[in-house]
């Protein structure tokens, strides 16, 4: 039995996104586009004006008293257990006692319209003692305030090795948060049925886990909650242990009323509310030889949890596993904080603290070179991984298949590099007000979840009697073209069209226990899931085939909407109705658990990551140096997806990913107040880019004839997260603009993101070195 | 204090009673069940909610139903042909994955359409300051462009439908 991709291929071809025509329509359908069934009630929540505060009353009775108002819950009025924490408890639903952060849940309110819900909750009266908060990320550094105790990666001896070192160098810097604005706020619907069951339809990334929170909060069984969800307009992280607390609400105010509710967050109140990505505080203190080349390094990792823990966990253990980025330490030692803060609970975000890590390694070499005249690009390359006796990570795992050298040699070839590094120099000898800045960044990305555990994956595929295929798995739509993938996968398995494979909303109630659909794993875990399954299902039909076409097994072929061996065929809907009738099951499940990966959580060591993904970019920028203003000119990228499933696809993720990280990096800039109010609480006020901030001339190449050499599904690679990281590039070039401005040996004091008044800040700071 | 209003939305007579401070996003999402106009920001600044007022593209989150007393009004349901055939910006965002979770499109593509109205020649540079009230956060715009591009081609040449 071969594998033959049909005419079209399935696979390794640039198909549409299986809901471009209903996008392009209207007609797709998210959450809030529901039909709102019978006496759906409508949510507005009542939060915390204080960032710290003792409750000492809340008073409903002014809410409950207006027409339309049918419930108002709080801590007190959750039939189960009040903890929505993901991973360690302690994080309830509704403030029990004390309020945390400004925007803290204390109450929530179900009406017959949002409108009156909105009311209501502005007369629910909360009164509370306040109590001194901690809002400062350097505050709770300095008094050692976190939500977990530091966690550490060691690998040799860093102490000694620094002290011999020929250079040492000091550094730091700051890397701002994020918000995730996906167009889409958040939304659940949650529909009481018979018995205590309860039916949710919740935008999340992780349908397992609102299951499971909800569950625990309704005092139900598991099997009592089905969650549902079909698409996000957009998610990032942002909805996956976040989302548990909009359904969380729906679903309690579901109970309570015993109506079905609606929670859909308007977006000021989900910025408030819901957490972001981390800031980190990033120290740094590097010895390193003559050449530029690390001896040995120790780092600190500062993270802002936010007022609990959340994923903070698994967000600084993949920034401490990523502050190597693509270079060999010798010596190391690196070290992460889990910072309390009264502040939103800040969470998962693509590339979940892998690009905080990797601003420390780049912001570092940037500093090593300038500090010793040397060129940025060479003392990257002098430190990148090598072969044996340089491939060993700080966590003990050996890089193999490490694709950056010949990627570097390529992408400064097609982007011109030389030629144009002589020319922004000349440009910048004028000494004029503008001043022109390029620079080349390296990204090396571990793909599987941190967690050894989180690595796997079901789906449950249907042929049905007319060939047509029914997909479901555990993974999400959030945009990113899942579905679209895992159906090209069962066609290519099939053989068939990929307009016979049908992807279906993901629920509980079909394939249980899933990991969320996050760390770029989505399309390798849920692939292979339905590609287990479907494989099952053609082995079955095999045999059938064989009988039906007098021939052996290993001759027939599933190949453009049929199935042959030697010159007799059949058509695939046929067989299907010939599998029924010889009492052949045609459906299956398929269950996929990635190999190799282990990780020992106590010592930091293992092999967390099943291969990396590598991506390379080369940016120019131009600033003004009298108003910090500033343009992105060019942005080269090379990146490896290994053999794409789908490039068109994949190139999205790759612009996409890119000018993400270029808005957090730049502009995106989240700013509190002295009492703790977060004060850029929509677009007005925060910026993410525009079609005219992104750079005009943007060319992206997928690395050709590249398939993966571990074994994963169509030797593809990840891609969702990767490329996000590629924009550091622009932020290593506004650096490279400013260094203009000072003498040689100037290193640029630039945080992130170098908005406008940063960047002419800096500018200022090297014009006064010189 | 109640209104009622007749509004021609996408070729058929409408008639709603609705509060006077009723925004025309919820008339058309909830009394009109045309849900493909999204509300992102809910504060006229994401541009998912762009719909057509007398042929001019409109953020409706921030629009008075009332305002829209009388006018002419066309959502991205009402943009293709009876038939189903896509209106040529519609296929080019299609055709060029000028989309992802796709719930800025059709906010996006009502003011693409508008664009031609204004500016049916328009270059690069003018269709991303025109696309600047339009915010997409999936795809970096490289796409979203491409397509505005190639749909004020097509809309040109006679509504052109793209392959497929």
């Amino acid at each position: 039995m071969k594998l033959t991709p049909p005419a079209r291929s399935a696979v390794h071809h640039p198909h549409a996104h299986d809901s471009a025509l209903k996008h392009a329509t209207g007609a797709a359908r998210y959450i809030d586009d529901m039909a709102e069934p019978r006496g759906c009630l409508h949510t507005a929540l009542v939060t915390s004006r204080w960032a710290h505060a003792r409750l000492t009353g809340i008073d409903a009775s002014r809410a409950l008293e207006l027409p339309g108002v049918h419930a108002v819950v709080t801590a007190a009025d959750i039939p189960g257990e009040n903890d929505v924490g993901a991973i360690v408890p302690g994080e309830p639903l509704l403030a029990e006692g004390v309020v945390e952060y400004v925007g803290h849940p204390v109450a929530a309110v179900a009406a017959r319209d949002l409108e009156t819900a909105r009311r209501a909750a502005a007369l629910v009266e909360v009164t509370a003692e306040p109590l001194t908060p901690v809002l400062d990320l350097r505050e709770a550094v300095e008094k050692a305030h976190y939500v977990l105790p530091p966690s550490e990666f060691l690998r040799g001896k860093p102490g000694p090795a620094l002290a011999d070192a020929p250079h040492r160098i000091r550094g730091e810097i700051m890397v701002g948060g994020q918000d995730h604005f996906y167009l889409e706020t958040q939304a659940a619907l949650a529909l009481p049925q018979e018995d205590q069951d309860m039916l949710v339809h919740s935008g999340t990334q992780h349908p397992t886990e609102v299951q499971h929170l909800v569950a625990r909060l309704l005092g139900v069984d598991m099997n009592a909650v089905t969650v549902e969800v079909r698409r996000m307009g957009g998610a990032f992280g942002g909805k996956e242990s976040q989302a548990t607390i909009i359904a969380g609400i729906a679903a309690v105010l579901a109970r309570v009323t015993g109506r079905p509710v609606k929670c859909r967050l308007d977006r000021d109140t989900d910025m408030m509310v819901t957490g972001k990505r981390h800031d980190f505080l990033l120290t740094w203190d590097v010895g390193v030889d003559d050449d530029g080349r690390v001896q040995a390094v120790e780092m600190t990792l500062a993270a802002r949890c936010g007022w609990s823990v959340d994923l903070s966990p698994g967000v600084v253990s993949r920034a401490l596993s990523h502050a190597d980025n693509a270079y060999f330490y010798p010596h190391v030692k690196l070290t992460g904080l889990f910072c309390k803060t009264n502040t939103q609970s800040n969470t998962a975000f693509r590339g979940f603290g892998g690009p905080q890590g990797m601003m420390a390694a780049e912001a570092m070499m940037d500093q090593i070179a300038r500090t010793l005249n040397l060129d940025p690009l060479e003392v990257r390359r002098r430190n990148f991984y090598g072969p044996e006796g340089r491939n060993l990570t700080p966590y003990h795992q050996p890089v193999e298949h490490f694709r950056l050298p010949e990627m570097l040699d390529e992408v400064l070839a097609s982007s011109d590099y030389a030629a144009r590094r002589k020319a922004v120099d000349a440009f910048n000898a004028k000494g004029g007000v503008l001043r022109k800045g390029l620079a080349v960044s390296p990204v090396k990305f571990g793909v599987s979840f941190n967690k050894p555990e989180m690595n796997q994956a079901g789906a449950l595929l249907h042929v049905y009697t007319d060939g047509s295929v029914s997909l479901n798995h555990g993974g999400t739509e959030m945009g990113q073209g899942l579905f679209t993938k895992v159906a090209q996968v069962v066609a290519a398995v099939f053989g068939l069209d990929l307009d016979r494979i049908r992807p279906t909303a993901t629920t509980t109630g079909k394939v249980p226990n899933t990991s969320p659909t996050a760390a770029s794993s989505g399309t390798d875990l849920n692939g292979m899931a339905a590609r287990i399954a479907a494989e099952t299902i053609r082995d079955r039909m095999a045999d059938v085939a064989a009988e039906h076409l007098g021939a052996e097994k290993s001759a027939v072929v599933f190949e453009r909407n049929m199935v042959r061996a030697g010159n007799k065929s059949v058509p695939f809907g046929e067989l299907a109705e010939l599998c029924h009738v010889a009492r052949v099951s045609l459906s299956s499940t398929g269950f996929y658990r990635t190999p190799k990966i282990h990780f020992d959580r106590t010592t930091n060591r293992g092999r967390p990551f099943f291969y990396f993904a590598h991506g390379l970019a080369v940016s120019e920028v131009a600033i003004d140096t009298l108003t910090g203003e500033w343009k992105p000119l060019r942005t080269d990228i090379l990146h490896d997806v290994g053999a794409s499933l789908n490039p068109a696809v994949d190139k999205g993720q790759i612009e996409g990913g890119f000018v993400q990280g270029l808005g957090w990096l730049t502009m995106e800039e989240l700013v509190w107040d002295k009492d703790g109010v977060l004060k850029t609480h929509a677009p007005s006020t925060y910026k993410i880019p525009t079609a005219r901030d992104v750079p005009r001339d943007l060319r992206v190449d997928l690395l050709a004839d590249a398939p993966n050499e571990e074994a994963t599904v169509f030797r593809s690679k990840a891609v969702g997260e990767p490329p996000f990281m590629l924009a550091i590039s622009v932020w290593l070039a506004l650096r490279d603009a400013v260094a203009s401005c000072g003498p040689a040996g100037h290193v640029p004091k630039l945080d992130a993101p170098a908005t406008p008044e940063r960047i002419l800040m800096a500018v200022q700071a090297a014009k006064d070195t010189a | 204090m109640a209104l009622t209003l007749n509004m021609t939305v996408n070729g058929k007579a409408r008639k709603v009673t609705v509060e006077s401070n009723a925004l025309l996003s919820d008339v058309l999402r909830v009394n009109l069940g045309l849900t493909g106009t999204h509300v992102g920001c809910d504060t006229s600044q994401c541009g998912a909610c762009t719909v057509h007022v007398d042929g001019v593209s409109v953020k409706s989150c921030t629009m008075l139903a009332a305002q829209a007393d009388g006018a002419t009004i066309t959502t991205i349901e009402g943009l293709a042909a009876p038939d189903g055939t896509l209106h040529p910006m519609q296929a080019a965002f299609k055709e060029h994955h000028g989309l992802q979770c796709g719930f800025c499109t059709p906010g996006m593509v009502m003011s693409a359409v508008d664009l031609a109205r204004c500016e049916p020649n328009a270059s690069e540079e003018q269709i991303r300051e025109w696309l600047e009230g339009n915010i997409c956060r999936c795809t970096g715009y490289h796409n979203i462009v491409k397509a505005v591009k190639t749909g004020l081609t097509d809309m040109q040449s006679g509504g052109k439908v793209a392959a497929e």
